[in-house]
């Protein structure tokens, strides 16, 4: 029995578990001491979810692409959180036209719709070109030269955009009809966090319906499945994966223009950061399963927003906030290490076997 | 006119000669069986008349049209339609989800709800479980399913890659059936079997392959007869 045990436990096992016990203890330890020093009223922890739930929804959006491609072709597009910018940076060009011509407070709905407009088509523009470009003629070589190709797509895209729109930080002009704040059900909630909640989650509905009950959708998974089974049932395999990539650029260029007019700002790095927090938020949910990505989103934004006062503050930890991204990424290699397959990982994890 | 025409037709895989040569026919109506052992060039026929392999020298024709303009997705609309070897069904997509798949070049949604009721009829298997993941199916469903989902195209010509493979005998015999059946209803059908005797006795054409190349064609009753056949291949 014994012997058993201690052949299948290594030291390095007992060493993660150490580091991981560790921190779950510290995270309780901090909890506690948190809510015994009364920090924080309830209404901060309400605006804490809030603001979790709207930068969630953003990283959901964002990960479904890479979840997506990942399913069709077995690699992460590196290139998405430059996707990711490119909408919303060429939509504030847009944006800052129609609020000098008083438009954008005259017509607000209409300007919103042509700023998602613009912003999604040009980052489904680049999806589409990237998979065309840097991925397609890489079909078949081995899986870690596409790669190498998405880090370069990515450094290309942002270096790219430095060029045409410039290095500097730009203000995304305001919208009157975005400021201020509802009572929702006796909460005070801004205006712009409700909106991107609601219309994030509108959006990844349309999404999931789309793949789930349309004959392209049902395609598209076979064609993650099973590329050839797939072309043999008269499937146009790389028509599939383009379909991919339009519809994760469409979703990111959306979350995009929500990112833009919640932090009022748009720079050609802008990608990179929410890029691989919506990675971290795929493996979280079991990288290729769409309402896995969805999830782990939601639950990454919930814990940047919510853990930093939660965990950290009791520690003592003098500006816990600026160790949200320290958080984020702490999560992934505790995912990766106790849990490789993610949250809904364990669908995957039969489907190869 | 052959129907189905392999005009010395060559294969690769890298440096891999895999096919050598190969000439075949197959004629409108007929059942024609091509068998041979692991490694001889059988899938590797298949794969290049799909379309998902392409010849490296030769020609394939389809009523006298050559198809090799046509990538696989389209040969599928041609009429030619293939069951791979191992079933490969769409395990994590639903058993109506996979025949729904089989029609995916139909525009004729009637005729897809027609060709859905006849696949349940002669497969009551799968309507019980039409829900259901098609990963969870036994291997018998699940070969009931690929051809199912095979037919959903309207196959002209029906490529069956070793549809007996890891079948319990009374399942064999069922498949075995089922390929009657379907070639009585006007399917012409190339069979690809390891089980010779079992092909042999359904097919009226029979050709043998060895290494990647045609040792042998005959009529399938005289190669039933063929010493050398019964030796290589029917364990006798
Ligand atoms: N994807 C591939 N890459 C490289 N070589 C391959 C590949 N597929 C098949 N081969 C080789 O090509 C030759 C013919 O293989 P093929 O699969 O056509 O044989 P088969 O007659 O179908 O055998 P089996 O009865 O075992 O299925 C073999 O030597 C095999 O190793
Ligand atoms: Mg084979």
């Amino acid at each position: 029995m014994f012997q058993k045990w201690k052949d299948r436990v290594t030291v390095t096992d007992i060493v993660m578990w150490m580091i991981g016990g560790t921190l779950l203890l510290m995270c309780l330890w901090g909890s506690v001491s948190t809510i015994r020093a009364g920090l924080y009223t309830k209404s901060h922890w309400i605006d804490f979810v809030i603001f979790g739930l709207a930068q969630g929804s953003i990283y959901s959006l964002i990960a479904t692409g890479y979840t997506m491609v990942y399913g069709v072709l077995k690699m992460i597009n590196f290139a998405h959180g430059e996707v990711f910018m490119s909408g919303p940076f060429t939509g504030y060009f847009v944006a800052t036209a129609m609020w000098r011509s008083d438009f954008l407070d005259n017509h607000p709905i209409i300007a919103i719709i042509a700023i998602f407009a613009v912003a999604m088509l040009i980052s489904t523009m680049i999806a589409y070109l990237v998979e065309k470009i840097a991925y397609r003629p890489l079909r078949g070589a081995p899986r870690l030269i596409p790669l190498i190709t998405a880090i370069g797509a990515s450094f290309f895209l942002q270096y790219l955009f430095r060029g045409l729109y410039g290095s500097g930080i730009n203000a995304y002009p305001d919208v009157k009809v975005l400021e201020g704040f509802w009572m929702i059900l006796g909460i005070r909630v801004l205006k712009i966090q409700a909106i991107v909640i609601v219309a994030a989650i509108l959006m990844m509905i349309v999404l999931y319906g789309f793949i789930m009950s349309t004959k392209v959708g049902k395609a598209i998974r076979a064609v993650s499945e099973d590329k050839e089974a797939a072309a043999l049932m008269g499937i146009d395999v790389d028509a599939m994966i383009s379909t991919t990539f339009v519809i994760g650029g469409m979703a990111a260029g959306a979350a995009g223009v929500l990112y833009a007019l919640m932090y009022k700002q748009v720079h050609f790095f802008m990608g990179f950061i929410p890029g691989l927090k919506a990675f971290t938020a795929a493996v979280l949910g079991g990288i290729g399963n769409i309402p896995g990505a969805m999830l782990g989103g939601v639950f990454l934004g919930l814990i940047e927003s919510v853990a930093p006062a939660l965990f950290l503050d009791g520690l003592g930890i003098i500006a816990p906030y600026q160790l949200k991204d320290a958080i984020a990424f702490t999560m992934l290699v505790m995912i990766l290490i106790f849990r490789p397959t993610g949250i809904l990982g364990e669908r995957l994890a039969t489907k190869k076997a | 006119m052959a129907m189905l025409e392999l005009r010395n037709v060559h294969a690769h895989y890298g440096k891999i000669h895999a096919l050598k040569d190969i000439s075949i026919t197959v004629n409108k109506g007929e059942i024609v069986t091509l068998i041979g052992g692991n490694g001889a060039g059988k899938s590797t026929t298949l794969k290049t008349i799909s379309g998902t392999l392409r010849p490296s020298e030769g020609k394939i024709f389809l009523n006298g049209e050559d198809l090799g303009k046509y990538p696989a997705h389209e040969i599928v609309t041609k009429g030619i339609v293939q069951v791979p070897e191992g079933r490969r069904v769409f395990g994590q997509l639903t058993v109506m989800e996979n025949l729904d798949l089989g029609a995916f070049t139909s525009k004729d949604k009637k005729r897809d709800a027609n060709n859905i009721e006849k696949i349940f009829q002669m497969f009551p298997r799968l309507a019980e479980r039409s829900k259901q993941l098609a990963g969870t199916l036994s291997g018998g469903e699940q070969q009931m399913l690929a051809m199912g989902r095979a037919l959903m195209a309207d196959p002209k010509i029906l490529l069956l890659d070793e549809p007996s493979m890891g079948l319990a005998p009374v399942l064999v015999d069922s498949v075995f059936d089922t390929i009657k059946t379907l070639h009585a209803q006007g399917v012409t059908i190339l069979l690809v079997e390891q089980n010779a005797r079992m092909a042999l006795k359904t097919a009226s054409r029979g050709y043998v392959i060895q290494t990647g190349k045609v040792i042998l064609e005959d009529d399938a009753k005289k190669l039933l007869e063929n010493e050398m056949v019964k030796k290589a291949y029917m364990g006798d």
